[in-house]
């Protein structure tokens, strides 16, 4: 029988599209203290093993694992970096319980977006060099495209997208960590410059600084340290593949992949019934509908009808994004899933303050590694 | 072996095959800038430099004093905020003398990288410079003092202090 684990604490620092008064490290502490104080433990005695989730390109410094462990209190203890979704490095830490080797592990991941001054560069230097880069092309034009197959396939209207930045930035309005929340109607979004056809400026989510960090505990060391663990039920991940000429440009194929290995660890074979609300990718507004399909919470092209109806609002029969997501909170960079996965763990543990939903025992959050990639991790978390 | 064989299959490929791009290769300079917050205890840190003084600061459990300063003793993971002004005197913990610089270009002057642990700090103080001294008098162990640019030239900064000199 494989080994039970849970999320037992959590801690975060941000989150702000600045934050000249930290330093990246002084984030990491802040949100590492934070949630060590949650979980009751103290990294030196009690974690014995630490995971983080950094890209080198985003940090501007080469080996970045060797900047880690000071300021997460895992110096002189087993450390290692992984690069990814804040939801790979969740995985990699919950592999690590299911091992057996380990009872008490941690993982990190952060943003300081603000201080990668070329960030649209960076982006940039993650398409193909030889025969895609050449072009020359601002890369947002891969969410462009992928947002003009996915109409077309599926007849989601550009109204309907646009209704996911009315809903996601009015949830983050209600979540005081989120950078970007505001009230905007569908108008303003539709009448934001149209800046990669069919996508709108509004569309786009901005960055913001921030780090996460999450404690994991085994089953039973897990019910000793809380009485509120939150359950890993199932983890999934998959990259379709980097080729822009073959990829599918419809249906988000990664994430379709992760979720059913997700769900068919956690035991779940209707998702919309079975999963209470989801934090999903919504980096570009469109994504949050097409990640809904790729998922299994809706039939394709049902999304855009479920937003449009309201029922992926916070009163809805389904919500999405409750945190306001990549758009209303801000993306994080590689946090950005690991963001998703905490508002998952602070809905079940019922700490969501003004957005709070009822009811909720299990959820999923959803991360994806953004353009041009097709790499996505998912997790259900439960009660 | 290969000496034996007289001629080897295929077509070599030489220096003159390569500029003259018989070769296909794509080149692409990166534009990476980035500007670090320095965060609260690098920020004080740099500060003091200015004024031409060195800060540590000191951990409450292991009373150990580090510099450079940081907000959390990462061997007792205690908050630090117990600030402490140092010497800026210090001894040679190790060092190496580079006859190749960052560049790869062949020094003519060679630089002397040290590790200086601080009078008054715990095993703590400054990777930096040295100068003032010959290849053959640099001993570990060496006592050395900090040279200061003069105060208008500082910039809260690292150089601000140009280099350690023997005492």
């Amino acid at each position: 029988m494989r080994r039970t684990a849970a999320i037992v604490g959590v801690g975060y620092s941000g989150f702000r599209s600045i934050s000249p008064d930290l330093s990246y490290k002084e984030m990491m502490y802040e949100a590492a203290a934070k949630a060590y104080e949650d979980a009751g433990v103290d990294p030196q005695r009690d974690i014995e093993s630490f995971v983080s989730v950094a890209e080198d390109f985003n940090e501007g410094t080469s080996i970045f694992d060797e900047y880690v462990p000071d300021q997460i209190g895992g110096a002189l203890k087993p450390v290692h970096t992984i690069p990814g979704d804040g939801i790979h490095g969740l995985i990699a830490a919950y592999m690590q319980l299911l091992t057996g080797a380990m009872d008490i592990v941690m993982v990190e991941a952060h943003s300081k977006a603000s201080n990668a001054l070329t960030l649209s560069d960076v982006m940039a230097y993650a398409m193909e060099p030889i025969y895609n880069r050449p072009l020359g092309a601002n890369p947002h034009f891969i969410a462009g495209m992928e947002m003009n197959r996915y109409l077309h396939s599926t007849g989601t209207t550009e109204e309907q997208c646009a209704q996911v930045v009315v809903k996601n930035r009015g949830n983050g309005f209600l979540n005081p960590s989120a950078a970007h929340g505001a009230r905007v109607d569908l108008e303003m979004v539709l009448s934001s410059e149209t800046v990669f056809y069919p996508l709108k400026k509004l569309e786009i989510s901005s960055h913001a600084d921030g780090a996460v960090v999450m404690v994991l505990a085994s089953g039973e060391v897990a019910e000793e340290l809380t009485s509120l663990p939150i359950w890993i039920r199932g983890v999934g991940w998959c990259n379709e593949t980097p080729s822009l000429e073959t990829r599918d440009w419809e249906g988000a194929t990664y994430a379709r992949k992760s979720a059913e290995m997700a769900y068919g660890m956690a035991g779940i074979r209707h998702p919309w019934q079975e999963i209470d609300f989801a934090e999903i990718d919504d980096t570009y507004a469109y994504k949050e509908l097409q990640h809904m399909e790729a998922l299994n919470l809706c039939r394709k092209g049902e999304a855009g009808h479920l937003v449009q109806e309201g029922a992926t609002e916070l009163d809805g029969a389904f919500p999405v994004n409750p945190s306001g997501g990549t758009l209303g909170v801000g993306h994080l960079l590689d946090a950005s899933g690991l963001g998703r996965a905490l508002e998952v763990v602070l809905q079940l543990r019922g700490e969501a303050g003004e957005r709070q939903l009822g009811e909720v025992e299990t959820g999923l959050a959803f991360g994806w590694r953004g353009v041009p990639t097709t790499s996505g991790a998912a997790v259900v978390l439960s009660v | 072996m290969s000496a034996k064989i007289e001629s080897f299959p295929g077509t070599p490929l030489s220096q003159a095959d390569l500029d003259a791009g018989k070769v296909l290769t794509t080149y692409w300079k990166p534009k990476l800038e980035y500007g670090w917050d320095a965060g609260v205890a690098i920020s004080r840190y740099l500060e003091e430099l200015k004024n031409g003084r060195i800060i540590g600061i000191k951990c409450s459990r292991c009373r150990r004093v580090v510099v450079p300063p940081r907000v959390v003793c990462e061997w007792c993971w205690e908050p630090m905020n117990d600030w402490v002004y140092l010497q800026d005197t210090g001894t040679v913990n190790t060092y190496s003398i580079c006859y190749i610089r960052w560049d790869a270009s062949r020094a003519k002057e060679p630089q002397f990288p040290a590790v200086i642990w601080i009078d008054g700090a715990s095993n703590a103080g400054f990777l930096h410079l040295l100068d003032e001294v010959d290849p053959d008098d640099v001993k570990i162990g060496m006592k050395v003092q900090a040279v200061w640019k003069p105060a208008e030239e500082r910039a809260g900064s690292i150089t601000d202090i140009e280099y350690f000199k023997p005492l």
